[in-house]
């Protein structure tokens, strides 16, 4: 009797914990279904490639994509190198003591700072104290801080994957510490490392917050001529023609919502593509 | 790095039968654990020395400690020395020290590479990128352990597509490679069957020839076969050291014979 | 030789400088808000900044009391963590716990996806959907309300929450839910009576890091709270949050004046919220491992 009446307790509470987990994942579905059901109308050639007219109402979004495009590829190149860098030394090198202590903190700080923070930062750093100005510099570099902790804690993962006896090999033939990470750790780390960069590539392109004082332009229906000039960006559009342009056509709301996810989802499977790829590859 | 000649291969007649390592006072801890006590050892040049005990004798610590390798661990103290004809090897940059002294792992630790590149590695690394020389060491390296016929073939295959002892030959090519004086074998066979064994051991006995050989095993049997001279290693203290043929008719220690017989271990 | 040795030297430098560029970036950040915080706190005393209840930034005589936007921030956090919390831990425990294989792979995927989505995105979908909807059904004047910001927010922690509070529970040892196990307990027993003990302090870290989320998550509160700086009563007002003060004002402010460092002095505050809240999470995850 006590038995029937456990089993009983715990089929309901795993219905119970499923629906949680039913409350959490339905959203996504209904978010992605919407708005490519809003969207899908809008999407064509005309609109992905043209500028926009009459005050963003008619048109374009073309450089709003070109923007994104140019603020992710540029913040990438400054946060990749610092952060694999980073990764190799706390996982090649670093000794377990205070300093290392005190990075780690400083990452997990990094990585819980409000995005909007950034952007003051960025501001005062980038667009004010260097003379930047609000640039796509600006933009990119602060992105690229924000997204330094995600890089970093990738790249430390894919090194630590590597087998340990990797490294002792190399080092027992005379190599060095350097060419042991350069030849023996790094060519096996590589999907790893590349899909922590498109992931964080990914996040800096949706990201609205940390570019609204650093290099957003309301509207500029041309395409930046150099690093130091303004920029549209999708994420900030979208933000705009949702709260500041009334009577627009909400089709082109979807639209752009539809063209920014779509971006940022084609980036994520591609990143988790690479994962899958080299995981059923790897051959030690 | 010019110090690449074949002259290199072939040792000093000074220090030729004499003393190519010593060891003195040797301690070793790993955190509060002493793994070795007190060793004192001479290993003589172009000789196998065979050490056998039972796990967690110490004799795996002593191997790594010849070339640094327990450097890597974070927790590891030594205190004594160990000289390398005659000089301190810490004073020795640890890149030099480890071209000089090679090591062959317990389970064949091929890279993800080809056959080539695995080879290769050593060499690229101490700055020979001359590809006719690169396929000469090659040859000679992979002659030398008995594995060129097998592979000559198929040198741009993958290594990992080896046998496990096919695989541990190639190890010893990589390491002869980089032309050391001194090899450090640490179990080498403990993963392979009788017929890889024998090759391999083959392999070591034509090569102390031209090198010193420091041979780490569980196995008393190869021990007996291969060693010129053995040590018994016991809770991390040298029990004994003496002629192969002595320690395994007559040991003048209870204890060594205990361990031969298998009594434990 | 010599070169490859000069080189490497460089390079290792160059790693370790990297290596430490986190904790320079962490000081730059609070230095450059400082810089231009400080001038403000120089004619605005803190207490009367926090305490005020009134922000006229650009009204002749300017006031900053941040009192509104504080309470209005901890409301919608409070709201988000209430039902995020809870759902998220139960979402943890079905998919380390009770879900079979490939639907583990598809729930984890589904929650992934929910961390992909941009702020702005959701914040989109926020106002089109879930404001009108707050608004019919519980028949209020506006569906711009905290309600409706904390229910966004709450969704959006959830995939933090969720991620670091199953690797909690996946590091609970086998033997202690066996041990259970074989004294007869149900799963449900044991995971109820053993497992979330031995998970909480994974657990409580990454409801901590919900919360840091919650409270520096921008966009998405800025455009369905309604954005009203006045002191909330209830959950079904309008409200504004540190974040979106910030967000929807500096592009306004003159370079130079009162309100332009006005709003890096609520960075300040928002950076030591957030500093304070990390530390402690990962301190709380930390001790776990010792």
């Amino acid at each position: 009797m006590g038995g029937v009446k456990t089993t009983t307790k715990q089929k309901i509470a795993f219905s119970v914990l499923f629906l949680c987990t039913l409350i959490v994942v339905l959203p996504v579905l209904f978010v992605l279904w919407a708005i490519l059901k809003g969207g899908a109308p809008a999407i064509n050639w005309q609109f992905l490639s043209t500028m926009p007219r009459e005050g963003m109402r008619e048109g374009g979004i073309y450089p709003a994509i070109i923007g994104t495009i140019y603020l992710v590829s540029l913040s990438v190149l400054f946060s990749l190198p610092i952060g694999l860098f980073a990764a190799i030394y706390l996982n090649e090198y670093a000794k377990d003591n205070l300093l290392t202590r005190l990075i780690r903190l400083a990452i997990v700080n990094l990585s819980g700072v409000s995005s909007v923070v950034y952007g003051l930062f960025g501001l005062a750093l980038f667009v004010n104290f260097l003379k930047f100005g609000v640039s796509i510099l600006s933009g990119a570099l602060t992105l690229a801080i924000m997204n330094l902790p995600v890089i970093i804690i990738a790249s430390t993962e894919a090194l630590a994957s590597v087998p340990f006896s990797f490294r002792e090999v190399s080092l027992s033939l005379g190599a060095s510490r350097w060419q042991t990470v350069r030849y023996s750790v790094l060519p096996n780390a590589i999907p790893g490392i590349l899909t922590g960069a498109i992931l964080s590539l990914a996040r800096a392109a949706g990201e609205t917050a940390p570019i609204l004082f650093t290099v957003a332009a309301f509207y500029l229906p041309k395409l930046p001529k150099s690093i130091f000039d303004q920029a549209m960006a999708l994420p900030y559009h979208l933000y705009i023609i949702s709260t500041q342009i009334p009577n627009i056509k909400t089709e082109v709301r979807y639209g752009t919502a539809l063209v920014l996810i779509g971006i940022v989802f084609s980036m994520n499977i591609f990143a988790v593509v690479i994962r899958a790829k080299f995981r059923k590859k790897k051959k030690w | 790095m010019q110090d690449n000649t074949v002259a290199d291969k072939i040792p000093n007649p000074e220090t030729r039968n004499s003393d190519k390592i010593s060891i003195r006072n040797l301690n070793i801890w790993f955190g509060r654990v002493q793994a070795l006590k007190n060793l004192n050892l001479l290993v003589q040049s172009n000789e196998i020395l065979s050490v056998i005990g039972p796990a967690s004798s110490g004799k795996t610590s002593f191997l790594r400690q010849i070339n640094r390798l327990n450097e890597l661990e974070v927790n590891c103290r030594v205190k004594g020395e160990i000289l390398l004809d005659k000089k301190n090897i810490q004073e020795l940059r640890c890149e030099i020290l480890r071209k000089r002294v090679g090591m062959i792992f317990a389970l064949p630790q091929v890279l993800p590479l080809s056959i080539y590149d695995n080879i290769a590695y050593g060499p690229r690394m101490h700055g020979i990128t001359d590809k006719n020389y690169l396929d000469n060491i090659i040859e000679q390296s992979l002659t030398a352990s008995f594995i060129w016929d097998e592979v000559k073939d198929r040198l741009n295959e993958s290594a990992l597509k080896l046998s496990g002892g096919q695989q541990q030959r190639l190890c010893i090519s990589r390491t002869l490679a980089v032309k050391p004086e001194v090899i450090l074998f640490d179990e080498p066979c403990s993963g392979l069957d009788p017929i890889s064994t024998a090759k391999v051991e083959e392999s070591m006995l034509k090569l102390k020839k031209d090198y010193t050989i420091v041979l780490v095993t569980n196995n008393v049997k190869q021990a007996a076969r291969v060693g010129d001279r053995t040590a018994f290693f016991l809770m991390g203290e040298l029990i004994e050291i003496d002629k192969t043929d002595k320690i395994f008719t007559a040991p003048g220690d209870k204890r060594t014979d205990d361990y031969i017989r298998g009594k434990f271990g | 030789m010599r070169i490859r040795l000069f080189k490497e030297f460089i390079i290792e430098k160059l790693i370790f400088l990297s290596g430490i560029a986190s904790i320079l970036f962490v000081i730059l950040i609070f230095v450059f808000l400082l810089k231009e915080g400080l001038s403000f706190f120089k004619e605005i005393n803190l207490f009367k900044f926090i305490s005020g209840k009134h922000w006229y930034p650009i009204s002749e005589p300017e006031q900053f009391g941040i009192l509104p936007m504080i309470l209005g921030s901890l409301l919608v956090t409070l709201g988000a963590i209430i039902f995020a919390v809870p759902l998220s831990i139960g979402a943890a425990f079905y998919i380390s716990e009770v879900a079979p294989g490939k639907i583990k792979d598809i729930l984890k995927a589904g929650i992934e996806m929910l961390a992909a989505i941009p702020s702005v995105v959701l914040g989109f979908i926020g106002m089109i959907t879930l404001v009108p909807l707050v608004k019919n059904v519980l028949h209020l004047p506006t569906g711009l309300t905290a309600f409706s910001g904390s229910i966004m927010l709450g969704l959006m922690s959830m995939p933090t929450i969720i991620s670091i509070s199953e690797d909690a529970i996946n590091a609970v040892p086998k033997s202690y839910k066996e041990g259970a196990l074989a004294l007869g307990a149900t799963r449900w027993q044991a995971m109820y009576r053993v497992t979330i003990y031995a998970a909480l302090p994974g657990i409580i870290a990454a409801s901590m890091l919900g919360i840091g989320r919650v409270i520096g998550e921008t966009m998405a509160v800025m455009m369905i709270t309604g954005n009203a700086a006045v002191i909330p009563h209830t959950f079904f007002q309008p409200v504004r949050t540190l974040t979106a003060t910030i967000a929807a004002e500096m592009g306004e402010t003159v370079y130079g004046s009162m309100h332009y460092y006005s709003l890096f002095a609520i960075g300040i505050i928002l950076f030591i919220i957030t500093f304070i809240i990390n530390i402690t999470a990962d301190m709380v995850l930390h001790r776990k491992h010792k």
